[in-house]
């Protein structure tokens, strides 16, 4: 019921959303779209109450402007004929709060609290101020001599659903993917679990967004998204160049 | 029992307004509470054109990443950390509060209840001597060995608590001491404000004749003051670490670096509101004053104010969402976020509504308290997408974030500062500035103000994250330069038209037209004495008859009705 409730409200705001968000970034992962959506919605609850504000703002001022022998009302603020212009929208700015509230909450839930089942998993490694990651090879599981370690290049198949393990060496990082809108803290000691599922052939940026000192600047990676016959490539590749390697 | 303490405090100081008093006394070690303030506006000042330089600094990186700096020199990676951390700590800690607390605080609370002084003028002096060497060693630290700290404001461990990772082994520890000789010294301040307005009012003063500003003050005090104890503790952990080498903050120890979030935010909340409310107080005294009204609905105005202040403790984990905390908290967290945004919503309607009927006189100082108004409602509904977790997951510790804050800080500290300096400075050096100039700078400085930061919304949803001296290394965001060299030239505009009113300031401070005892005609009890107030303020001091607001009230020939007027010397009906 509270799904179907979502994706009504979703399906309304998403081509605001694409517009807003998605013409500057692209949308890449199956969630993208929710936050752009949701983004769209706060921005029509909240412009339409500012708008409303600054009209009545600037009219107020404009209308009572010093005019010469006019005195100014005395009014309390306690009269129910004007307070009613106070608490009336008190009433919608709560009823759009809980909309907001809701919307956000099954977007935080989709994408953070729950987590789909996974067709494969990577592991992410951040340190001062680089990034190392682990994929799991041909034969889909982690820590097995088959594993692809790269460095500062993440590649990931469209369509496919990954959990990922994140962590880090020294201090706090953050993993952020800004075309799939996905942020999440490294933090040492700690494994930080999560999910995304690219949606979106191309190649794309890796942020750290979280101060990791002197090198914080540099700390980016990219991600290729590749289609699966791609992916199955560089698969290939890279596990028989680590084995000519060895 | 109020009424024998505000008798014994006007007798006491009764005799000090006859002394005599030195250079030394009057200036370096004075107890008076206008000159305390001065010394707090001054170094404010200051700090603030230290902090404005070092964004200057920064923002030219950004706009030229690897040229040299006119004025500056290089910017290295390390150095521009450390001037964004600096910059963030100076404008928050070193000039928002001083500014707007400590000054205005400071040199209202006495004039505006009718007492002669602070109830402790030695400790309030002792506050701002903590103050400046706070101030100093903040400054020293930058050119330490290393140089200065450069893990951001927030000063997230393990980063800020090990000099292995921050390579700023002194500077991070000298930050460290002088924001927390920073807070005693507002904590020293805050005594000082809560008991002076409960105990030292004017006889006939009641709580609902106090006008607004102060309530704020004092409202921010105590929100400072129960809101720091975690973050000193928090402190007292971190420089444990650094220094002796505890493991508060180190996971390889048992420690936990969430911990200190948790210890940071907790009070880094409340602290928005601690110098936003006393920015807004101060709005409130100027668009009573120039539109000739009386605040709309005063006791539901306070009852935000104290919502507001409640429920500023329980939001604190909206910084958090994607720092790895456990992920439901972000839902209650998302919901009391949401709800502290209706008392403030309300508050900026009651703002909105005292406008109505009034007669609007377009002062400077009413330009910049309807600007306050104008720019922070950008700040407060763009706080709406980071308060909502789901959208904050892209948004957070991107430009957007950034833009938002400074929607909210600079109509805070620097509209809120200038709002303020420009309505009571006839009363603080007893001239009128230049109303002409005051204007130029006025919508200079804001049209430059919104050049600058609506690109930076732009480019936050674009993606560009916060921090990053030079954006080239990210081939996303690289070809965005053309909006970071405007937002930069908008800085230098806004920079440059500062100078107008450091002109005005200084120039009308001993050429200004005379003001007279009440210049803008206002009711508050400031305006009774002479200006600038002597030492003791008043030769006899006043009684208060009724509330702040009473303009325009009908039957009287006068639109105000100052607050020590005798009921019966009232015009007859």
């Amino acid at each position: 019921m509270l799904q179907g409730i979502y994706d009504f409200i979703k399906g309304i705001f998403e081509p605001l959303g694409d517009y807003l968000v998605g013409s500057a970034l692209p949308v890449g992962s199956s969630f993208a779209g929710d936050i752009d959506a949701l983004i769209a919605l706060i921005a029509v609850m909240v412009g339409f109450w500012a708008l409303l504000a600054y009209a009545a703002f600037f009219f107020l001022i404009f209308r009572f402007r010093e005019k010469k022998g006019k005195k100014a009302k005395y009014v309390t603020g306690e009269e129910k004929n004007l307070k009613r212009w106070i608490t009336y929208p008190h009433a919608a700015i709560i009823v759009c709060d809980l909309v907001i509230v809701f919307m956000a909450i099954m977007v935080w839930y989709n994408i953070k609290q729950r987590l789909p089942e996974a067709d494969s998993t990577i592991r992410i490694i951040s340190q001062q101020w680089a990034w190392n990651f682990v994929h799991p090879g041909p034969d889909n599981e982690l820590d097995t001599d088959d594993d692809i370690i790269t460095f500062n290049e993440l590649h990931v198949q469209e369509g496919t659903t990954y959990h990922y393990e994140l962590l880090s060496k020294d201090v706090l990082h953050d993993f952020s993917v800004p075309v799939f809108r996905l942020k999440q803290d490294a933090i040492p000691g700690r494994i930080m679990k999560g999910w995304f599922k690219p949606t979106r052939a191309g190649e794309y940026d890796i942020q750290c967004a979280e101060m990791c000192g002197i090198g914080h600047g540099i700390m980016g990676a990219r991600i290729v998204v590749e289609t699966p016959e791609e992916h199955a490539a560089w698969m290939s590749q890279s596990s028989t160049g680590k084995l000519a390697s060895r | 029992m109020a009424e024998a303490g505000t008798a014994e405090t006007h007798g006491a100081h009764a005799h000090d307004a006859h002394h005599e008093q030195g250079f030394w006394s009057k200036y370096i070690f004075s107890t008076d509470h206008k000159m305390i303030a001065m010394q707090y506006m001054f170094t404010g000042i200051v700090m603030a054109l230290i902090g404005g330089y070092m964004s200057y600094a920064f923002r030219m990186q950004l706009a030229f990443p690897g040229q040299s700096v006119p004025g500056y020199g290089l910017v290295s990676q390390g150095e521009y950390n450390a001037l964004v951390t600096n910059h963030g700590t100076i404008m928050i800690f070193w000039v928002a509060m001083p500014m707007l607390i400590a000054a205005f605080g400071n040199y209202l609370i006495p004039l505006m209840i009718g007492a002669d002084d602070m109830v402790f003028p030695r400790i309030n002096r002792l506050s701002y001597q903590i103050f400046l060497v706070s101030a100093l060693v903040l400054i020293g630290s930058l050119f330490v060995p290393g140089g200065g700290f450069g893990g951001a404001w927030t000063a997230y461990p393990p980063l800020s608590s090990s000099a292995e990772y921050s390579l700023t082994p002194l500077g991070s520890t000298l930050w460290l001491v002088a924001v927390a000789l920073e807070f005693v010294a507002f904590l020293l301040g805050g005594i000082n404000f809560i008991t002076t307005l409960m105990n030292a009012r004017a006889p006939g003063m009641k709580m609902y004749d106090i006008p607004m500003v102060l309530w704020m003050i004092v409202v921010a005090s105590v929100l400072f003051m129960a809101s720091v104890g975690p973050l000193i503790a928090g402190a007292v952990m971190l420089f444990m670490d650094q220094v002796v080498g505890t493991g508060y903050f180190d996971p390889g120890r048992g420690g936990d670096p969430i911990l200190w979030q948790h210890l940071f935010w907790f009070f880094g909340h409340p602290e928005v509101y601690v110098v936003f409310l006393p920015a807004i107080g101060i709005v409130a005294e100027i668009i009573c004053t120039f539109s000739r009204k009386k605040l709309f609905n005063y006791k539901l105005i306070l009852y935000t104010v104290f919502a507001t202040a409640i429920i500023s403790f329980f939001v604190w984990a909206h910084h958090q969402f994607v720092a790895g905390i456990d992920p439901r908290m972000a839902n209650v967290f998302t919901i009391t976020t949401l709800i502290i945004s209706i008392p403030i919503a309300e508050m900026i309607f009651l703002y909105i509504a005292t406008l109505y009927g009034g007669s609007i006189r377009l002062t400077t100082p009413m330009l910049w308290a309807l600007a306050f108004i104008a720019e922070f409602m950008i700040g407060g509904i763009t706080g709406i997408f980071l308060g909502a977790s789901g959208s904050d997951i892209y948004f957070h510790d991107t430009y957007f974030v950034l833009a938002h804050f400074h929607y909210t800080f600079f109509p805070i500290a620097i509209i809120g500062f200038l709002a303020g300096i420009t309505y009571w400075f006839p009363k603080m050096f007893g001239r009128m500035m230049n109303e002409t100039l005051g204007k130029i700078h006025f919508w200079g400085t804001i049209a430059a103000f919104n050049s600058i930061f609506i690109p930076l919304f732009i480019l936050g949803t674009a993606g560009q994250h916060r921090r990053i001296y030079n954006y080239q290394n990210f081939p996303d965001l690289a070809d965005m330069q053309g909006l970071r060299v405007f937002a930069t030239t908008a800085l230098l505009v806004m920079l440059a038209f500062q100078a107008v009113f450091l002109f005005n300031f200084f120039y009308s401070m001993f050429k200004g037209k005379p003001a007279g005892k009440n210049p803008w005609k206002a009711n508050t009890l400031e305006w009774t004495t002479t200006s600038p107030p002597p030492h003791g303020n008043w030769a006899e001091l006043p009684n208060c008859y009724r509330g702040p607001y009473e303009y325009s009230v009908p039957g009287r020939e006068e639109d105000y009705w100052p607050q020590d007027v005798p009921p019966d010397t009232a015009p007859a009906e």
